[in-house]
């Protein structure tokens, strides 16, 4: 479904994205993974083209797509969402998924129906009528899981759509994105929730300093030696090591 | 959708019935010059209101559709009537012209404003300089009355006529409310890179709405040269006519389909107060502007329709 070839960027002197090479396969959820400032969200923007890539290649859906503008991507099938969520703040929960229903609905009131099908999809049933800038982080989340949905992509980007989410939130979101597994869609995702990773994806990519690092089933990714060393620190990793093999944990 | 294109009509048959119930020239020429200001004000709303583009040179297509009017009738000898969809033409075209470079490099908030400010006073230099638009000097179109010269015998033709394009304005706006492009360039005010995100093609959508926009100032200029037969660079591309744009509507109430029109008949009363209680003065119309503007901004960001719909809420008993 998408196939990142060698992927690069860089800010200044700082290599953000350092050669990344990674795959989707159609169906199911994969994660990207890794410690704060490792290049995830680059990595998504570069993928989405909201920013232009230095080299490399992104090929989506059997075609090259490096370096087409986001709103292309999107009629091709791919939406991202963003970590930081953006809502189209004085507009109701129902005028904001409508945007994305209006994609592939030119009439105001097929886009509105639509809109109103995925809002209550994702939870949103309730809150239709209210503005977006009044909900709180949890339901904006939810929000922007929905508009995304709302354009019917084939793959789904998700930046973090847990982080900022209480255990029960995200105990509340997780069958969300299950469900929209199961309706067909590939999702990749960028997750800092560990217990959501493990849970829901089934393969993991991690990432840090820009580069990969480590790729495999959740549960072998997250005893790797590397994968530990760059969430905890050599140190601490050496200390957490000596634990398990003196039988501590 | 249905009340309130009924409310339009009504709005429209009353307005129109005035010079059917009202005698005095004085009542009427004020409602007329009350329209066409709401008429200025609905075309910046559709690109600041709807879109979030705040132009402070909105003249440039007010002026443009004066001149175009001027020029093709003077040196053209072009009838009116055939003119107005050229005038109406040469301001969407100028929109595109600016819409395509400023949005291109993706200029946003006040670089907008200055950079609309800056073609406004282009235009007003141009306009200057060459024999062809008349120079400093300005240009006249001659006088022959007659409904088939657009030049109206009585001061009712002319509100009948700029009611008309208010119509159309109010209209466009309606379905800017209700439709696809409209719901995509309110996406792109209130989030460019949500939109983006969403499939919006931002540019596009920001250059439909400037050319909208700049069709019915132009409308709005066509209609002040036939009204007042003359022009000069000042009148057409100076900053008082882009004040007046952005004031009635924001006045009025930002984005919202009649706050324009509301905003230009209590601007009207208003300096028809002012010039009964303290005389006329331009520089005093000018001062009295600047602070309801100031006021309006500081206290009611949302307008008098914003306030009304506030007033309603609080009645129906919500918060």
């Amino acid at each position: 479904m998408l196939r990142v070839e060698h992927l690069s960027k860089a800010f200044g002197g700082l290599l953000a994205v350092d050669d990344v090479s990674l795959q989707v396969p159609k169906g199911g959820i994969t994660a990207l993974i890794g410690p704060n400032g490792a290049g995830k969200t680059t990595c998504f923007a570069l993928i989405s083209g909201f920013t232009p890539v230095d080299s490399g290649r992104v090929k989506f859906d059997g075609r090259d797509v490096t370096g087409t503008p986001p709103h292309r991507l999107c009629r091709l099938g791919m939406v991202r969402t963003f970590q930081v969520v953006q809502p189209f703040a004085g507009q109701t929960v129902l005028e904001n998924v409508a945007v994305g229903s209006h994609l592939h609905r030119a009439r105001r009131a097929d886009a509105l129906a639509h809109a109103r099908e995925v809002a209550i999809r994702v939870g949103l049933g309730a809150d239709l009528e209210k503005r977006a800038a009044s909900l709180p982080i949890a339901r904006r989340k939810r929000l922007e899981l929905a508009r995304a949905l709302a354009v019917e992509p084939k793959l789904l980007l998700l930046d973090e759509v847990l982080a900022g989410l209480n255990p029960t939130e995200i105990d509340e979101m997780i069958p969300v994105i299950q469900s929209i597994r199961e309706s067909g869609v590939t999702i990749l995702m960028i997750e800092h929730v560990m217990q959501a990773v493990v849970r829901l994806a089934e393969y993991v990519w991690v990432l840090n300093h820009g580069a990969l690092i480590a790729r495999g089933r959740p549960s072998e990714v997250v005893v790797d030696p590397a994968v530990i060393e760059a969430y905890l620190g050599k140190r601490a990793a050496s200390t957490y090591r000596a634990q398990v093999a003196g039988g501590e944990i | 959708m249905k009340r309130e294109l009924l409310m339009l009509l009504a709005f429209g048959v009353a307005i129109a019935a005035i010079p059917l119930v009202v005698r005095s020239d004085f009542l009427i020429t004020l409602t007329t010059m009350a329209l066409y200001s709401a008429l200025l004000g609905i075309s910046w709303n559709i690109l600041g209101g709807f879109g979030g583009q705040y132009s402070f040179g909105h003249a440039v297509f007010f002026g443009m559709g004066a001149y175009v009017d001027a020029v093709a009738q003077v040196r053209f000898g072009l009838n009116a009537w055939t003119v107005l969809p050229l005038a109406v033409c040469g301001g969407a075209l100028v929109g595109l012209l600016i819409g395509a470079l400023v949005f291109r490099y993706g200029l946003k908030g006040s670089y907008f404003a200055l950079v609309t400010l800056a073609f406004a006073e282009v235009f007003r230099v141009l306009a200057n300089t060459f024999d062809f638009t008349g120079a400093g000097v300005g240009m006249m179109i001659p006088l022959k009355p007659g409904t088939d010269q657009f030049q109206f015998t009585g001061q009712s033709g002319y509100l009948w006529a700029v009611l008309a394009m208010v119509m159309v304005g109010l209209l466009a706006s309606l379905w800017l409310k209700h439709s696809r492009f409209g719901a995509q360039l309110v996406a792109v005010r209130e989030n460019e890179d949500a939109a983006r995100a969403l499939g919006v093609d931002v540019f596009r959508v920001k250059l439909g709405a400037i050319a909208l926009s700049g069709a019915l100032m132009a409308a709005g200029g066509f209609f002040y040269m036939q009204k007042f037969n003359y022009i000069d660079p000042p009148l057409g591309f100076g900053a008082t006519v882009s004040v007046e744009a952005l004031l009635v509507a924001i006045v009025g109430g930002i984005g919202s389909v009649f706050g324009p029109v509301v905003g230009a008949f209590v601007l009207a009363a208003l300096s028809q107060i002012t010039t009964l209680l303290i005389g006329k003065d331009p520089a005093l119309s000018v001062a009295l502007y600047g602070v309801i503007l100031v006021l309006m901004v500081a206290f009611l960001p949302s307008g008098l329709t914003g306030l009304g719909e506030k007033l309603f809420r609080r009645g129906a008993g919500e918060r």
